[in-house]
């Protein structure tokens, strides 16, 4: 095979494959039958309001939680599993911190829970702080954190074990737009060395930055492709008009 | 190495945590104290009136320990019986003696019954018989209510404050989000139930320390038995406790909805643990005590400090509770599933 085509065939592996997949909670139908592939090494975006069922699908993508139909894949491999769960960093949507600790002793806890030990995990800790530009906040109580603050813990505990792949749910939501825009140039630099992300998020411009989108209302897929095709497709000039287009809000 | 990473993150919330440490370590000994001094106190000298009785009598009745005042009619004594500075007054009329009680407080009526009895007794009877030897098989003449119903007590509040404390904790962990943050580690259902029985039993190992010696150095409750197999005994209860308190916190969904878990599965287990006599209740009822652990950590903390008794005797009554922390460790694992599949 010439490497031209090996290439390739590593950037358009799928990573993550749902198919049809349906999630009830008793009798309320979250997610609708969706089907849809989240390529190797792309940032893959999932729009739609709040109360879309965003949430439940990435919990489904993670393999924390369980279709009630259909089934998701990662690499080949059937999800929900417990040891898949190491290749992927999570970050929910609540920042859940354990607020009585100092943001190091947080850190700490999901490093070890990853299994890293000794000089390597001090070592991660300090680079994942520096990241979210916390590093002068390590021995503070996360209590005392602002908003802004725990979610940027909240991301660096997500990095910690430098997962294959990253899961994050409305990642930047009260975060300095300074701080917003390194915080892309570093998805952007892990996509590019390798990382799958996947980041759902309900604010137009964040989606545009993504290679793929997945557009989600009422718990159906009402569109999937590049923010370009999309655009293109419906003659937008805006993802928000070209949501509106497939929502049905438009002709 | 992830149970130990959780051990060492509880620990941590712990000693951050000064106030539910205090709950948990000093609690405790606070109301022992009360208790203490509550029960200890003298015995209560009854406060009883007289009216026209006879000198020899009313001279007899001195000795023993009641308050005696005299009355000229039974109008002013019934008045002072009403405003209650009296408990009961007795009236000499055509030589006969009536006696007529407060009566709203029974233990207190006794005292006054068994203060006058000795005066209706027979001369003769009194002298004809020697005084009997009395002995104890347990127990001894000056032990107070504090000694009999104390080992209940210590065993009630070890279980408590762990079941509150464990059972609030866990649940923070579900509503902070920090238990879906968990469980999308790889760490198993397993591994998070027993951190957390280690992480807090750790806690609850001091607690049972702190207590115990509390209550028998410094209150100076009865010990016959060791203090090591005592030890082991509020353990084991506090396992349960533990375990318990997590199960219980998976039906709650705030801090109040724990608290009204309290009157369901905490009080009533402490009218089987052994303060009032379970021998008198409906047999179906008596039944259900054996479900409920404190009924066994009573019964094992009673035959330990107040029997001398060792590991052999109270044996069953360990593995009881050790059976019953393992059954919730198991459901435990369980009910995680909700939260994860895998």
């Amino acid at each position: 095979m010439p490497l031209a085509e090996i290439q390739r065939e590593q950037i358009t592996q799928a990573s993550i494959v749902a198919n049809h997949v349906t999630r009830r909670f008793g009798k309320k139908t979250i997610l609708k039958d969706i089907s849809l592939e989240v390529l190797t090494s792309e940032i893959f975006g999932l729009l739609g309001p709040s109360g879309s069922g965003k949430t439940t699908l990435v919990k489904l993508l993670a393999g924390i939680d369980e279709a009630s139909s259909g089934s998701v894949h990662m690499d080949g491999i059937t999800l929900p599993r417990r040891d898949a769960l190491a290749n992927i960093g999570y970050m929910a949507q609540s920042d859940a911190l354990y607020e009585e600790l100092t943001a190091q002793e947080n850190l700490d806890f999901f490093a070890s829970l990853f299994g890293l030990s000794g000089k390597a995990k001090r070592r991660r800790m300090e680079e994942v702080m520096a990241l979210v530009d916390l590093q002068g906040s390590l021995k503070k109580l996360v209590s005392s954190f602002s908003g802004g603050m725990k979610r940027r813990l909240s991301l660096a505990i997500a990095l910690l074990h430098q997962p294959k792949i990253l899961i994050l749910d409305e990642p930047t939501v009260g975060i300095d737009p300074v701080l917003r825009v390194s915080i892309w140039n570093e998805l952007r630099t892990m996509s590019a060395d390798g990382t799958t992300i996947i980041i759902t998020t309900h604010v137009m411009d964040e989606a545009d930055k993504c290679d793929r989108l997945a557009m989600i209302r009422n718990g159906s897929l009402i569109a999937l492709g590049s923010p370009d095709e999309l655009k293109q497709e419906t003659n937008a000039s805006t993802i928000e008009e070209a949501f509106l287009t497939y929502g049905g809000a438009r002709a | 190495m992830r149970i130990r990473a959780l051990v060492f993150r509880i620990w941590r919330q712990f000693l951050h945590d000064k106030r539910t440490l205090a709950l948990m370590l000093l609690a405790p000994l606070f109301v022992m104290t009360l208790i203490s001094l509550v029960f200890n106190g003298s015995t209560y000298k009854p406060k009883i009136g007289l009216i026209h009785v006879p000198v020899a009598l009313s001279q007899q009745l001195a000795k023993e320990s009641v308050t005696l005042s005299s009355y000229a009619s039974s109008a002013s004594a019934l008045s002072a019986l009403k405003n209650q500075s009296i408990d009961a007054y007795v009236d000499f009329h055509h030589g006969q003696l009536a006696i007529k009680l407060e009566g709203s407080n029974p233990s207190t009526s006794q005292a006054v019954l068994m203060n006058l009895q000795k005066l209706t007794q027979p001369a003769i009877t009194r002298q004809a018989l020697s005084q009997p030897t009395v002995s104890y098989l347990y127990g001894s003449a000056s032990m107070t209510s504090f000694d009999n119903f104390g080992p209940v007590l210590i065993g009630f509040f070890a279980f408590f404050f762990v079941f509150l404390v464990a059972g609030i904790s866990f649940l923070n962990e579900r509503t902070t989000g920090t238990l879906d943050r968990l469980l999308a580690t790889p760490i198993k259902r397993y591994e998070v139930v027993l951190g957390y029985v280690l992480g807090y039993g750790a806690f609850t190992i001091v607690q049972a320390f702190l207590i115990a010696w509390f209550s028998v150095d410094i209150l100076g409750m009865m010990m016959t038995g060791s203090l090591f197999t005592l030890l082991i005994v509020t353990l084991l209860l506090s396992m349960s406790a533990l375990t318990f308190g997590i199960f219980i916190s998976s039906f709650a969904n705030s801090e109040f909805q724990i608290m009204q878990f309290i009157p369901i599965v905490v009080v009533p287990q402490i009218f089987f643990s052994g303060l009032f006599n379970i021998a008198t209740m409906a047999p179906w009822l008596r039944w259900l005590s054996y479900l409920m652990p404190l009924y066994y950590g009573a019964e094992a903390m009673r035959n330990v400090m107040i029997r001398g008794k060792g590991i052999d005797v109270i044996g069953l009554d360990l593995l009881f509770l050790l059976a019953l922390s393992l059954v919730f460790i198991v459901l435990n694992v369980f009910t995680l599933r909700k939260y994860r599949k895998v």
